[in-house]
């Protein structure tokens, strides 16, 4: 094992496909010479050349149509977006055409692609570049999608990500780069399975369930809460289709109580979804209503308390975590 | 224009070729004349696009593709799958959504496709696939293969910013890609001068510093001629083009659009006596290639074929509701990565909700 960040977690998974898989190529905004806009890449273009990371033009809608049209034709394109803000303008790529290709053509050709781009706020960055827009693809019949929460997540799911035959959107977090974690070494040939989420704490009171940076705020959250003789129990989705339900209906079983916490805006999003099939599953086991708590439904703004009062914060998370237990007669001791 | 009287030259100086692309237009105007027909006694759903009038924009530049290069249509595609030499009875099928349709009764009129003859596609967004047939001229360049794409759409592609992304990385990259403007003069029902600031559309190459040119889209030889050309270039010196093929659809739109509302009678009346193949059939007469009655016997031939695809079709069996969920994934451990998303169902639905079991 070595202490990695999520950053070079992401780096080594690439740098291990690019060695492995001579079809594997990345593709994007500034990963070469410049090393990415998040330094993910760094290195890579050095170690690889112009042809296995391969820099392109601000034109979003027309490299990721190039990388499934690569994938079309038996290649393993793995795609930059530089944040998750700008897939919009490659929206019709991703969803009209990467998403159908196998089903509309009869299962004869496939798009093995992936396309990497970190969502996320809290640096002030403002509307057009705070959102976490997931959902909108993990809508998708024919998309996978993940978002890891930890460096070694980052690492083995990134590896499935690539080594998988469908597209799969794989959502980083600005604030997790320079998270660090250990990551198991390459040697291992480490990967993470797809549609296996991972209990990230035990606990018997509540669970707790998020993905990609809430995981952290769920997990601190966790302790808060343990401190006042409360036991969450923490569920990493670590990808958002497919979904693991399953994990998911065996906490609540067990807890009785979910709470269910996102980044993004609640509506229609993975606590709705969540909610409606725990609901339905849990439906005797549930003390209370399953709970949700998410940015809030405004574009973000700039100034810092505004800011501030617009993320699903560990206080957010908490305030609604107490309430729930609260309402079922738990609210713990000091 | 020398070099186009020389290839002209070889189709005229080679009976069994002259005949054999007459031939395909023939099969592609009576596969169309019968679809539409189908269309309208409902054996047909969806949307149906004809290329009545367009066959030699379309078999002029198909015929120049060999073995390593790809093919790219829009959703105007049955002449692009008869072309490549698709089975009309496979094609028809596909309309007719039947399990023995080229994309198994998933696509349609729109999404035919051939992976053999590396015919990747018949697309529904206008202008989307334009960067896909980038990313197939990417593969043969990364891959060092010496083939080339012909990456076809109409006129009314070129408005949309895939269009120009798509010219700016093929130039860019120095792709081996023709792509070809089929240019009937209307997107629907809005003419090219309505939507387009340069009605031109070959001088938009310009733009990327990509070669572009304009031939008569009813004029068999000279698209053969100027595509043959193009295609040859991309494949041995991985250049990019564009090629603009005017040309003028019969029919409306789809079959749904007489195609009358935006075009008058006598427009229609003066691209009539400019059919693709009747000037081509009356080209080889003059170049005593044709003889009497054999266009005749070719247009029988043509339609016995037509119809036995239509009754081979119309006989197959169409596809049990249980594939609903087929393809939606290629994985093979997708069913392993899904199985956790509902205890129920693959995707959640509730399994007494599908009724279609027993």
């Amino acid at each position: 094992m070595a202490e990695l960040t999520y950053r070079e977690a992401l780096r080594r998974a690439l740098d291990e496909e690019l060695e492995r898989d001579d079809r594997v190529f990345l593709m994007g905004e500034e990963i070469g010479r410049f090393e990415g806009s998040y330094k993910v890449t760094a290195g890579l273009w050095a170690k690889y050349g112009p042809k296995r990371v391969r820099e392109t033009p601000i034109s979003e809608e027309g490299f990721v149509g190039a990388g499934i049209g690569a994938a079309m034709l038996g290649l393993r394109p793995v795609v930059e977006i530089m944040t998750i803000n700008f897939i919009l303008v490659a929206q019709d790529m991703v969803v009209n055409h990467a998403a159908k290709i196998r089903y509309m053509f009869g299962g004869k050709v496939g798009v093995p692609m992936v396309i990497r781009t970190p969502g996320g706020a809290g640096a002030q960055l403002t509307a057009q570049h705070s959102q976490s827009l997931e959902v909108w693809f993990a809508h998708v019949p024919g998309l996978k999608v993940v978002a890891p929460s930890n460096p070694a997540d980052a690492y083995g799911l990134l590896k499935s990500a690539i080594r998988d035959d469908d597209p799969v959107l794989f959502v980083e977090n600005l604030v997790l780069y320079n998270v660090t974690g250990s990551v198991p070494e390459p040697e291992e040939d480490f990967t993470v399975p797809l549609g296996r989420a991972h209990v990230a704490r035990e606990g018997a009171d509540l669970t707790i369930v998020a993905h990609s940076y809430t995981v952290r705020r769920a997990l601190a959250v966790a302790d808060r809460l343990a401190r006042s003789g409360l036991e969450a129990e923490v569920i990493d989705l670590r990808t958002l289709r497919p979904l693991d339900v399953d994990t998911v209906v065996e906490s609540v079983r067990k807890t009785n109580r979910v709470l269910i916490a996102e980044e993004g805006w609640a509506t229609y999003g993975v606590g709705a979804e969540l909610a409606a099939r725990v609901g339905r599953a849990c439906f005797d086991d549930l003390d209370a209503p399953p709970e949700r708590v998410a940015g809030a439904e405004v574009p973000m703004p700039y100034a810092k308390p505004l800011e501030l009062a617009a993320l699903a914060l560990e206080d957010k998370v908490e305030a609604a975590a107490r309430s729930l237990l609260a309402e079922c007669g738990l609210v713990g001791t000091g | 224009m020398a070099r186009a009287v020389d290839e002209a030259h070889d189709v005229l100086q080679d009976r069994e070729q002259a005949l054999r692309l007459l031939r395909m237009m023939l099969l592609i105007r009576r596969f169309d004349e019968r679809a539409e027909e189908q269309y309208t006694r409902a054996r047909i759903g969806g949307y149906c696009h004809l290329s009545i009038g367009e066959e030699a924009a379309n078999v002029g530049t198909i015929d120049c593709l060999e073995a390593d290069d790809y093919l790219f249509a829009s959703y105007r595609d049955h002449a692009a799958a008869l072309a490549v030499g698709s089975s009309p009875a496979a094609v028809m099928a596909e309309l007719f959504g039947k399990e023995t349709g080229v994309a198994r009764g998933y696509g349609g009129s729109m999404h035919l496709l051939d992976v053999d003859r590396r015919f990747l596609g018949g697309w529904g967004i206008v202008g989307g696939h334009l960067p896909i047939a980038v990313g197939a001229a990417l593969a043969l360049d990364y891959r060092d293969v010496a083939g080339a794409v012909l990456c076809q759409f109409g006129d009314g592609a070129t408005n949309i910013g895939a269009f120009h992304e798509a010219l700016n990385l093929a130039a860019l990259w120095g792709l081996p890609i023709v792509f070809q403007v089929i240019n009937n003069l209307y997107g629907m029902g809005t003419s090219v001068e309505q939507s387009s600031a340069e009605p031109e559309l070959y001088k938009r190459s310009c733009a990327y510093r990509m070669h572009g040119e304009r031939v008569d889209g009813n004029d068999l030889l000279a698209v053969r001629e100027a595509a043959g050309r193009l295609l040859t270039r991309a494949r041995e010196e991985s250049k990019p083009a564009l090629l603009e093929t005017t040309t003028y659809r019969f029919r409306g739109h789809s079959v749904a659009d007489a195609g009358k509302a935006y075009r008058t009678a006598e427009e229609l009346a003066s691209w009539r006596e400019r059919d693709p193949i009747t000037r081509y059939a009356e080209l080889l007469r003059e170049h005593d290639l044709l003889e009497d009655g054999q266009l005749e016997s070719m247009r029988k031939e043509v339609a016995d074929e037509i119809s036995e695809a239509i009754r081979e079709a119309a006989a197959a069996p169409a596809p049990e509701p249980d594939r609903l969920y087929e393809n939606v994934y290629g994985d093979e451990s997708w069913r392993e990565q899904f199985a956790r998303m509902d205890t129920a169902a693959p995707f959640g639905e509730r399994l007494e909700t599908r009724t279609w079991q027993s």
